[in-house]
């Protein structure tokens, strides 16, 4: 721990989180170190405009297939938008303009169709969203629009089950969704995005609106998931990304400031920003 | 006690007092408006009412089925002309339009809203009986239609709006183009205002009369099909209460408390259908 003279009363708090965050991440790299590490997704100097805002500077960024990569940083860093970028979701803002290059398994995203995109590149949000309609139907929306062919209820069934919701709902599917508690609608909700069968779920600070069981179960959920699909995971609690990373982006002012594996991120970081971030020194 | 604290609680018992007395009296006056109805009206209305021509003039008895029936056939087609255009015109407004376009088209539907109701049966007397020469219920049916145009799109506009964009992005994150967006998450998140508002526009173009004076006409008889001159009720009403016969005065009674029946009775049947269907949670 260096420079932690400039914060002489934070610096031993500061040290003991980030020593136990780095300990669970070391467990959380020695179980998942397996399988070949391809690209799924490449960001190259991403620059990122909110009218006159330069949102993001030149960020860039290896989403490697069925890991998950974490992106974290203080409020306003970009982590939001840099997430928004990947399925095109900032689209659907006015005044926004994007330069660099993001490509989905080597092909360009700004030539796929958005809306084919976007059923490759799944997005959970912040606040759960449930459509107001039956369960059943959430899920069967994304599968409806695609013009899903085959049997709705066994793909309905078969999300459930990924999103580990089945077993909870099974009696009351064509029951409002909005009947179902906070956490159980964000599982909903991921269900709703696993049905289309994504190649990439981006993740939106999922367990931000949600109290600590419930965030245990979606982050449970998301190790459950991995092996069958890339997942990108925003969020501004440290010991999450810690727990379910595999790597980590460290994000501050539109910046990327480091990208490394989880452990590395955790226990040396090499920026000096960083280092201060994740001992809690700011943000 | 002090003065100052009776002073206060006295004040607060009044203004309490003054706002549940005016809620009263606006529930009141529709209670009072039905009774007034039921008991003039009511020992008129029989079966006969509903089945029967009117008496020829200077007998008694007689019916208004031709006027209640002519009144719907109006009601439909004011329906059919204005509910689709204000209805899509208010998901432009609310979606697709731009600053200059939606303002001008906001601007022009008050203003509309403003005409006075004689007005408009000018405008469909020159566009549709002139042109014939001779008063139908096409006419009648296109100056109520007119006048239902600027109520629906403005209550349509601003249900749209109300609905969360967490749900826009929810459908546009599974891969919706925008019109599949709209059709199949916002239109049936708002459809209960929307129809209400729809409702409310009908129920209010249902009683007016001064459009079909010179458009719709009127008709002692059955009316076949469109392009004749057909009786309704509002405007039988303004035939028989200002009539020189007692019996009419009657009718006339009656004929409102038909009119106004109707009127709640869809009102009431639909809101009740509604209300089964599963709207968004306001946040």
């Amino acid at each position: 721990m260096s420079s932690s003279s400039a914060f002489p009363l934070m610096s031993n708090s500061g040290a003991a989180v980030a020593s136990s965050t780095a300990k669970i991440a070391a467990q959380n790299q020695a179980t998942s170190a397996s399988g070949a590490n391809t690209l799924r997704m490449k960001v190259t100097k991403l620059n990122f405009y909110y009218g006159k805002h330069h949102a993001l500077h030149a960020v860039s960024l290896e989403v490697a297939t069925n890991k998950v990569t974490a992106l974290i940083g203080p409020s306003g860093c970009g982590k939001s938008t840099l997430l928004r970028t990947l399925n095109r979701m900032h689209e659907t803002l006015r005044h926004t303009r994007l330069e660099g290059e993001i490509t989905l398994d080597g092909v360009s995203i700004l030539t796929l169709d958005v809306t084919k995109l976007r059923r490759l590149v799944g997005m959970v949000f912040q606040k759960p969203n449930p459509f107001p309609k039956s369960i059943y139907e959430n899920v069967a929306y994304g599968l409806r629009i695609n013009g899903h062919k085959g049997r709705l209820d066994d793909a309905v069934e078969k999300s459930l089950r990924r999103a580990a919701l089945w077993d909870e709902v099974k009696d009351k599917l064509h029951k409002s969704a909005y009947a179902l508690s906070g956490g159980q609608q964000q599982r909903l909700c991921i269900a709703r995005a696993l049905a289309v069968d994504p190649e990439v779920l981006l993740l939106d600070e999922p367990c931000s609106a949600l109290d600590p069981v419930n965030t245990a179960k979606i982050e449970e959920l998301l190790f459950e998931l991995k092996p069958t699909c890339t997942l990108v995971i925003v969020t501004h609690n440290m010991q999450q990304a810690a727990r379910v990373s595999d790597s980590t982006a460290f994000m501050l002012n539109g910046d990327l400031i480091e990208f490394s594996p989880t452990g590395q991120m955790f226990t040396t970081p090499s920026d000096p920003r960083t280092e201060a971030y994740i001992t809690g020194r700011f943000g | 006690m002090n003065v100052r604290l009776l002073w206060r609680k006295s004040l607060n018992v009044f203004m309490l007092s003054l706002t549940g007395l005016c809620a009263l009296l606006t529930v009141s006056a529709l209670f009072f408006i039905l009774g007034y109805l039921v008991w003039n009206g009511g020992k008129d209305l029989s079966w006969s009412f509903f089945t029967h021509l009117p008496a020829p003039v200077g007998e008694t008895g007689g019916g208004m089925a031709n006027a209640i029936v002519g009144s719907m056939k109006l009601l439909l087609l004011a329906a059919l002309f204005g509910v689709p255009i204000g209805l899509l015109g208010g998901v432009y407004l609310a979606e697709f339009g731009g600053r200059t376009v939606p303002f001008l088209v906001r601007y022009t539907a008050d203003l509309m809203n403003g005409v006075p109701s004689i007005v408009m049966g000018i405008f469909a007397y020159a566009l549709v009986v002139m042109p014939m020469h001779h008063f139908s219920t096409l006419a009648g049916g296109l100056a109520l239609g007119i006048m239902v145009i600027p109520t629906v799109l403005r209550n349509t506009e601003s249900f749209l709006r109300d609905v969360p964009r967490q749900l826009r992005e929810g459908s546009f994150a599974l891969g919706a183009n925008k019109w599949r967006m709209i059709a199949t998450v916002v239109l049936p998140a708002a459809s209960r205002g929307i129809l209400t508002g729809v409702l409310l526009a009908l129920a209010r173009v249902a009683g007016e009369t001064a459009p079909l004076l010179f458009t719709a006409f009127g008709n002692r008889y059955w009316s076949p099909g469109w392009m004749q001159p057909t009786s309704s009720l509002p405007v039988v009403i303004y035939t028989y209460a200002t009539g020189p016969y007692e019996d009419w005065h009657r009718q006339a009674w009656a004929a409102g408390l038909v009119l106004l029946g109707l009127v709640l009775l869809t009102n009431i049947t639909v809101r009740a259908f509604l209300s089964r269907g599963i709207s968004y949670e306001r946040t």
